[in-house]
């Protein structure tokens, strides 16, 4: 009687280690299939030409050039934007401010609730604040601002976790020798703590990468026949162009949707290796 | 005197940890602080260079004064107190830099810039560490390679190199090997010729054998201090006696 | 040299708090622009229209501006996308966290990673040229835009995040918990269920409210998959429109400052931004109130 209860529990045990490596089995396969729906549909359009010429109203010339130029302008300004500011409320927040006063309290309450505001809302800041209020139009400049605010808060919390990870030994190490606050910052917390807040930034400013809808917002525009030559210009990105391309009737159109995305995950997945390598890296390092 | 303390009275919060003080270190000597763990010898030993400062809620009373000025004052520069009184830590905490990295860390952020006289500092200190004959020849290695004794010989080149007056060690060969550790004693003796050394330690074999002067420390206050002779040979204070003797720890 | 320095470190100070500001200023930004124009919206419409009305034609005439059928639409994407992302994001946490062993989960882990860092508008492409096809294979009578599609990838776009959230939760549960479990002759499966995820069910919870969230606020895939047609229905085989498909809609077309549409991008986006907040605060009062102590 007992041995046929633990029988039971075992297979019931069992049947549920099944459904679960079923699970992620499942998600395995999407990840998979995914990446063979975008290859099957768009390697065969996948060339040089596609990669240096302008689109066009036919889907067999048309090309990626100014939204990856516009892709690579918007991030390049996206990073000098966020970092700096990402890293530097990170340090405000520890290693400056009183972690008990209302005023920290409050920051990081609201910085929380910023990394859940939905993407779209922040084109709306943008569109009402970069567009119209400070007048930067359609630009580069205004898309980039835009998405430095909507990446902001997770390079910060990322940063914060990198900076927590110091430990206090070499920062006492470093003021024992009358170092002051901010020397021992660059001098040591920093360098310490380098690789966590690259990997958290990377992956953010990856996120950033694939943002469609705030660009959108904003009035980043779907066709784009020259090559953006400052901050000031309009412009258009990947993700946008691939939507344009995607809500098309035309299949010819969806092909050439895939070879974008093609485009497009073959630059986030260089920056995400990259992120990941730095964070085991780091990880052998503290163990 | 180097260093005069008076009525010292040091609060965590609203816990009195330290209590009306009275303390004089002697140039040119090894002082030991001893007592049972908990009894505020490190407390002590970081209110000399301020290093409380970096934890919140602390408050101090009283006077220290290094050769006649009084650092509690305001006025008296932390960077410059933190030069001439160097304190090396109880677990070594080299930095995750190279080994010439770290003796120049303090010296170039002082604003030395000069490449030669990095380098003579460098191995001035190393020399003064009794580390020079083993580290020669791989500066550029990570200090982390070092082996504990050998990083805490690196953690005191490193406070030397800024070259202070006063070095505070806080139990600086409790985490270390005995090799390690007879390798630093031996070193207290050749440094002693140049600063006046505050060493902290749990062991009173070490401070009976390094130390010239004694303080005995029991609940945040100093029961007795005097030669380390007398301390040990002739306690006046029948808890000096209890605690030299192994009857509480 | 002394005065400099110190200069210098109070100027960092101040500027570091400055950029600490920024996020702050950014909420007070993102709150009165939103208020700002909604509150324009709602002398031209009023808000029970707006809120109970059936029809939405913001830029036919006559215009009508019920934002029922965005809602429901919304709604529904949030709905059916949960019945993918939490069963199977919470299932990954327990199989990464109870059963796979290190070496595993260290394969594991970078390919959820991977599936979380995909841009939206792939899943889109993926749900408009794969998913959907396939439902119109097995149920002939679906439109090409349809909420199911757009909800599978909704779905499988926010399983990493259920996935990681609970995660996180329960491999903080320390080993003697689970070990008790076992010395008892427990199957993994008891543990899981039995101590594991009533132990970490707040944080589950709190992960499940910020999924739905996400759901709520995801764009480029209902805009891609889900339609433009603002028609109130609950049968997910139909082509509907959400209230970030409607934003991204007028989005595309010039549309000016001032304006009727404008104000009214701002109206449902002034709404989308409430209940995700809402949302948002509801995750972590959840953490808040029953943070796990061990």
């Amino acid at each position: 009687m007992e041995k046929k209860l633990i029988r039971r529990r075992r297979l019931k045990n069992a049947l549920f280690q099944g459904a679960l490596i079923s699970i992620i089995v499942f998600s395995i396969l999407i990840l998979l299939l995914l990446l063979y729906q975008v290859f099957k549909v768009g390697l065969s359009h996948l060339s040089l030409s596609f990669i240096t010429s302008m689109p066009s109203r036919f889907a067999a010339r048309a090309g990626i050039a100014s939204a990856l130029a516009g892709s690579i302008w918007t991030i390049s300004l996206t990073i000098l934007f966020a970092i700096p500011l990402g890293v530097g409320t990170a340090l405000y927040l520890e290693e400056y401010a009183n972690k008990k006063s209302w005023f920290t309290k409050i920051l990081e309450i609201n910085i929380a609730n910023l990394a859940g505001v939905p993407a779209i809302v922040y084109g709306m800041l943008g569109l009402a604040v970069f567009v119209r209020f400070l007048n930067f139009q359609r630009s580069i400049l205004s898309g980039a601002l835009t998405l430095a605010l909507l990446i902001l808060p997770v390079i910060i919390v990322a940063s914060q976790e990198a900076l927590k990870s110091v430990p206090s030994t070499l920062k006492e190490g470093s003021y024992a020798l009358g170092v002051s606050k901010w020397q021992t910052i660059t001098g040591v917390v920093l360098p310490y703590s380098l690789p966590g807040i690259l990997t958290g930034s990377i992956l953010a400013v990856s996120r950033a990468m694939g943002e469609a809808a705030p660009l959108i917002m904003i009035g980043a525009a779907g066709y784009i026949g020259f090559m953006p030559k400052s901050p000031l210009d309009s412009f258009t990105v990947l993700p946008i162009q691939i939507f344009n391309w995607t809500s098309r009737p035309q299949a010819e159109f969806q092909d050439i949707a895939a070879t974008g995305i093609i485009v497009l995950l073959v630059l986030l997945l260089t920056m995400n290796a990259i992120a990941i390598v730095l964070r085991n890296k780091y990880q052998n390092r503290m163990d | 005197m180097k260093i005069i303390c008076n009525n010292i009275n040091f609060y965590y919060g609203s816990n009195h940890a330290l209590t009306d003080l009275n303390l004089n270190i002697e140039e040119n000597k090894i002082t030991a602080l001893i007592g049972p763990s908990g009894c505020g010898k490190s407390t002590f030993i970081r209110t000399l260079n301020r290093m409380y400062e970096h934890i919140p809620k602390t408050k101090i009373t009283g006077e220290i004064f290094l050769d006649g000025e009084n650092i509690l004052t305001d006025s008296y520069d932390l960077a410059e107190l933190r030069k001439k009184v160097g304190l090396v830590f109880q677990k070594p905490n080299p930095f995750p830099k190279s080994i010439y990295e770290n003796v120049i860390y303090g010296p170039k952020k002082h604003g030395l810039k000069n490449k030669d006289a990095l380098d003579t500092l460098v191995e001035k200190s190393l020399r003064k560490a009794a580390l020079w004959s083993e580290v020669k020849d791989k500066l550029n290695k990570s200090a982390l390679e070092l082996s504990g004794g050998q990083q805490q010989r690196l953690c005191i080149a490193r406070c030397l190199a800024v070259e202070p007056e006063v070095l505070l060690m806080d139990e600086p060969t409790s985490a270390l090997d005995p090799q390690g550790t007879l390798k630093i004693e031996e070193l207290f003796h050749t440094l002693k010729e140049y600063y006046s050394i505050v060493v902290v330690t749990h062991s009173m074999q070490q401070a009976a054998r390094v130390s010239d002067q004694t303080a005995f420390f029991l609940n945040g206050e100093i029961i007795e201090t005097g030669t380390t002779d007398d301390i040990f040979t002739n306690p006046k204070d029948q808890r000096t006696n209890d605690y030299i003797t192994g009857r509480f720890s | 040299m002394k005065r400099k320095l110190k200069k210098r470190e109070f100027l960092i100070e101040k500027l570091l708090i400055l950029f600490a500001g920024i996020t702050i200023v950014t909420t007070l930004a993102i709150v009165l622009t939103l208020f700002g124009e909604t509150f324009q919206f709602f002398k031209e419409v009023p808000i029970l229209d707006f809120l109970t009305g059936k029809t939405w034609a913001p830029t036919l005439v006559p215009k009508s501006f019920g934002v029922l059928p965005l809602l429901v639409g919304t709604l529904m994407i949030a709905v059916f996308s949960s019945i993918i992302s939490l069963p199977l994001g919470l299932g990954s946490a327990i199989y990464l966290s109870e059963y796979a062993k290190t070496r595993t989960r260290k394969i594991i882990k970078p390919i959820l990673e991977l599936l979380a860092g995909i841009p939206s508008i792939v899943y889109g492409f993926f749900a408009l040229t794969f998913i959907t096809p396939l439902i119109r294979q097995i149920l002939p009578q679906t439109q090409v835009f349809n909420v199911a599609s757009a909800s599978i990838a909704v779905g499988i776009m926010t399983l990493p995040m259920v996935a990681s959230l609970c995660e996180d939760a329960m491999m903080a549960v320390p080993n003697s918990v689970r070990n008790g479990a076992y010395a008892l002759g427990s199957t993994k499966m008891e543990v899981a269920l039995k101590i594991i995820i009533p132990s970490t069910k707040s944080s589950i919870a709190s992960a499940f409210v910020l999924a739905i969230s996400r759901a709520i606020g995801e764009t480029m895939i209902v805009a891609i998959a889900a339609g433009q047609s603002p028609v109130l229905t609950f049968n997910p085989l139909e082509s509907i429109q959400t209230m970030t498909g409607f934003m991204v809609n007028m989005s595309l077309g010039e549309i000016s400052q001032g304006t009727l549409e404008y104000k009214t991008v701002f109206a449902v986006g002034t709404m989308l931004f409430f209940m995700t907040l809402i949302m948002n605060l509801i995750a972590r009062g959840i953490l808040y109130r029953n943070r796990e102590r061990y």
